[in-house]
C-alpha cells in the first residue's frame, strides 16, 4: 500500500481538518464530531442531511454549502457513520423547519440512520428520509438486500438542494425525492480495486487484462468479469442495462453523468461521455438536458467509471440541476 | 461471583478474542463483504475496554446500557447498531431478570428488530438464535457453538452486503456469525452460564 497519510485510523479525522481549513469561508467542521456542517446564515428552511463512509470524496462534504447540503456526516473509511455522529449532524442543520436525510442504501447506512432519526425525534426535530437506491446492477428482490446507492444520490443532493433553497417544505422535499428515486439509474465498472487504509490491501483482484461490470462503490461484486474492451463497447453494454430499466423512448429528457471512481483521469472519462452521446443522442434519440463529468462518488483508488440517468420528470428539475451552488465539488 | 462481574470478565475474554482474531475477521468479510469486520468491533471493544475500566458498576442494566451505547457510537457498519441494540435489549430487560437465557433472549429479539433478518439467512442471527435455545434448555456448550457457526458455511447470504453475491456467498463462514461465536464463547469461559 503507498498512500500519502499518517496513521491509517486517523485518515478521516486528518482529511476533514485538512477540508475545513482550505475551504473555510464554505464549511466548518463541528468541533469533536466528524459533522462537516455549512458556514451560512441560517435560512430558516429544511436541513439537509447526508453522508456514509469515508472515501468517496468529494461525497459528502464537498456537496456541503448553498443551493445543496447543509450537513455531511463523515464515517470511517467504507463504514457507515454512528448515530451519534448523525445526531450531531441533524442538529447543526435543523433550523426549525424539520430536516431531511438522504441515505444510500446500505444495510449499515440505513441502520445507523435509522437510530439516528429515532434519537432525534427524542428531542423533538421533525425528520424525514429517502434512502437512494439507483444501482441497477443488483437485482431488486427479497434475496438481497436491494439496489445499491451510488452516483445517483449526487443528482438527489443537487435537486433537493435547490428545492430546499427555494424554499420547499420537509413534505414537499420528502415527495420529490422519492419521485427522483423511481427515475434514477446507475451502473459502474472497475477497471482495478480499491485499497481501504485501514485495511492495507486491495478489496478483491482482478487480472491486469479483466475488468469487472456492475461493481459497487466499495468493490461489492458485479454481475460478470471480462477482458477489457475498447470504450465504446464499454458504453454499449451500459447503455443496453440502463434502457431494460429505463424504458425510454424518443425524445424523452434526460440528465447524464459519466462519475469517475478515483483513479481513472477525466482523459479517460471524456472519451467515455463521447461514446455515451454518439448511443445515447445520435442512436436512441434521447434530449440529453444536462450533462456532467467528473469524480464525483468515487471509491477511495478504484479505477473506472459509472454512468447515471435521471429520467427528467418535471422540467422544474433541470432548473434545480442548474441553480448555482457555493461548494467545494459540485 | 457477582453475576456484573462475571459479565465484565466475559466481555474481556470477548475483546481479547476479537482483537486477537482481528486478520482473521477482516479476511472472513473480504471474501462475501467489504473486509473490515476485525477492524471495526477491535475499535469498538477498545472503546468499551476504556470505559469499563473508569465506571464501576453493581448492577447489569447500567453495565449493558454502556456497553450497548459505546458499541454503536463507535463499531459504524452494521456490526455497530446489531451488537449495540443487542446490549440495549438486554439493558431493558435486566430490569425485569437477570437469568441469562431471558437476558440473550433479548439481545437475540434487538439484533432480530434492528436487522430483519431470520434464521437461514447467513447473519450474526444463525449463531445467536440456536445458542440462545441451548441457554434455555441448559444445554448450551462449545459443540453447540461450533455445529451454528460452522452452518453458515453452506448458507446463501440473503441480507447485508454479502447477499450482492448471492451463490457466490455459499462456502464461506459468516464473520458476524465468527464474532458472535467468540461472544457465546466468552460466556462459557468467565461462567456467566454457570448457575
Amino acid at each position: 500500500m503507498k498512500k500519502i497519510i499518517n496513521q491509517p485510523d486517523q485518515v478521516v479525522g486528518d482529511m476533514l481538518n485538512g477540508l475545513a481549513y482550505a475551504y473555510d469561508s464554505l464549511v466548518r467542521r463541528v468541533p469533536d464530531t466528524t459533522v462537516i456542517a455549512r458556514t451560512l446564515d441560517p435560512s430558516g428552511k429544511v436541513g439537509l442531511v447526508s453522508g456514509g463512509g469515508s472515501g468517496h470524496e468529494p461525497s459528502h462534504a464537498g456537496f456541503v454549502g448553498k443551493g445543496m447540503l447543509s450537513v455531511a456526516v463523515a464515517g470511517q473509511v467504507f463504514t457507515s457513520p454512528t448515530p451519534d455522529q448523525i445526531l450531531e449532524g441533524i442538529k447543526a442543520a435543523d433550523e426549525g423547519q424539520g430536516v431531511f436525510l438522504v441515505i444510500k442504501n446500505y444495510t449499515g447506512d440505513v441502520m445507523n440512520f435509522d437510530m439516528a432519526k429515532e434519537l432525534a425525534e427524542l428531542e423533538d426535530i421533525e425528520v424525514d428520509s429517502i434512502v437512494v437506491d439507483d444501482d441497477i446492477a443488483v437485482e431488486d428482490s427479497t434475496f438481497s438486500a436491494g439496489r445499491r446507492g451510488v452516483a445517483g444520490t449526487v443528482f438527489m443532493h443537487k435537486i433537493l438542494g435547490a428545492a430546499a433553497e427555494s424554499g420547499a417544505s420537509l413534505k414537499e422535499i420528502k415527495a420529490l425525492a422519492e419521485q427522483v428515486n423511481n427515475n434514477l439509474y446507475s451502473i459502474g465498472l472497475a477497471l482495478s480495486p480499491a485499497t481501504n487504509p485501514e485495511v492495507g490491501k486491495p478489496g478483491f483482484e482482478l487480472e491486469d487484462n479483466e475488468i469487472e461490470f456492475g461493481i459497487g462503490i466499495h468493490g461489492e461484486p458485479g454481475y460478470s468479469r471480462e477482458n477489457l474492451k475498447p470504450s465504446k463497447e464499454l458504453a454499449e453494454e451500459f447503455v443496453s442495462k440502463l434502457k431494460k430499466e429505463a424504458n425510454w423512448s424518443s425524445r424523452d429528457k434526460f440528465a447524464v453523468m459519466v462519475n469517475g471512481m478515483g483513479a481513472t483521469p477525466l482523459m479517460e472519462q471524456f472519451v467515455f461521455m463521447n461514446d455515451i452521446r454518439a448511443l445515447l443522442d445520435d442512436g436512441e434519440d434521447l434530449d440529453l438536458v444536462y450533462r456532467k463529468v467528473g469524480d464525483y462518488m468515487t471509491a477511495i483508488d478504484m479505477a473506472g467509471v459509472s454512468l447515471t440517468l435521471l429520467k427528467i420528470e418535471d422540467d422544474k428539475w433541470i432548473d434545480y440541476l442548474n441553480a448555482p451552488v457555493e461548494v467545494i465539488g459540485w | 461471583m457477582a453475576q456484573t462481574e462475571k459479565w465484565i470478565k466475559s466481555f474481556e475474554h470477548f475483546s481479547r478474542k476479537i482483537t486477537d482474531e482481528k486478520s482473521f475477521l477482516n479476511e472472513l468479510d473480504s471474501a462475501i463483504g467489504d473486509g473490515d469486520h476485525g477492524s471495526n468491533l477491535t475499535r469498538g471493544v477498545a472503546a468499551v475496554n476504556e470505559k469499563l475500566e473508569q465506571q464501576s458498576y453493581d448492577n447489569l442494566s447500567d453495565l449493558f446500557k454502556d456497553i450497548g451505547m459505546v458499541l454503536v457510537s463507535k463499531v459504524g457498519g452494521a456490526s455497530g447498531p446489531l451488537y449495540g441494540s443487542a446490549f440495549i435489549s438486554m439493558a431493558k430487560q435486566s430490569k425485569e431478570s437477570d437469568d441469562i437465557s431471558s437476558l440473550l433472549s433479548s439481545g437475540l429479539d434487538g439484533i432480530t428488530k434492528r436487522g430483519k433478518a431470520e434464521t437461514g439467512e447467513k447473519t450474526m442471527v444463525d449463531v445467536w438464535a440456536p445458542a440462545v435455545d441451548a441457554l434455555k434448555d441448559g444445554t448450551l456448550d462449545q459443540s453447540v457453538i461450533d455445529s451454528a457457526l460452522e452452518s453458515t458455511k453452506d448458507m446463501k447470504a440473503t441480507k447485508g452486503r454479502a447477499s450482492y453475491l448471492g451463490d457466490r456467498s455459499i462456502g464461506h463462514i459468516d464473520p458476524g456469525a465468527q464474532s458472535s461465536a467468540y461472544f457465546f464463547e466468552s460466556l462459557l469461559e468467565a461462567g456467566v452460564t454457570d448457575e
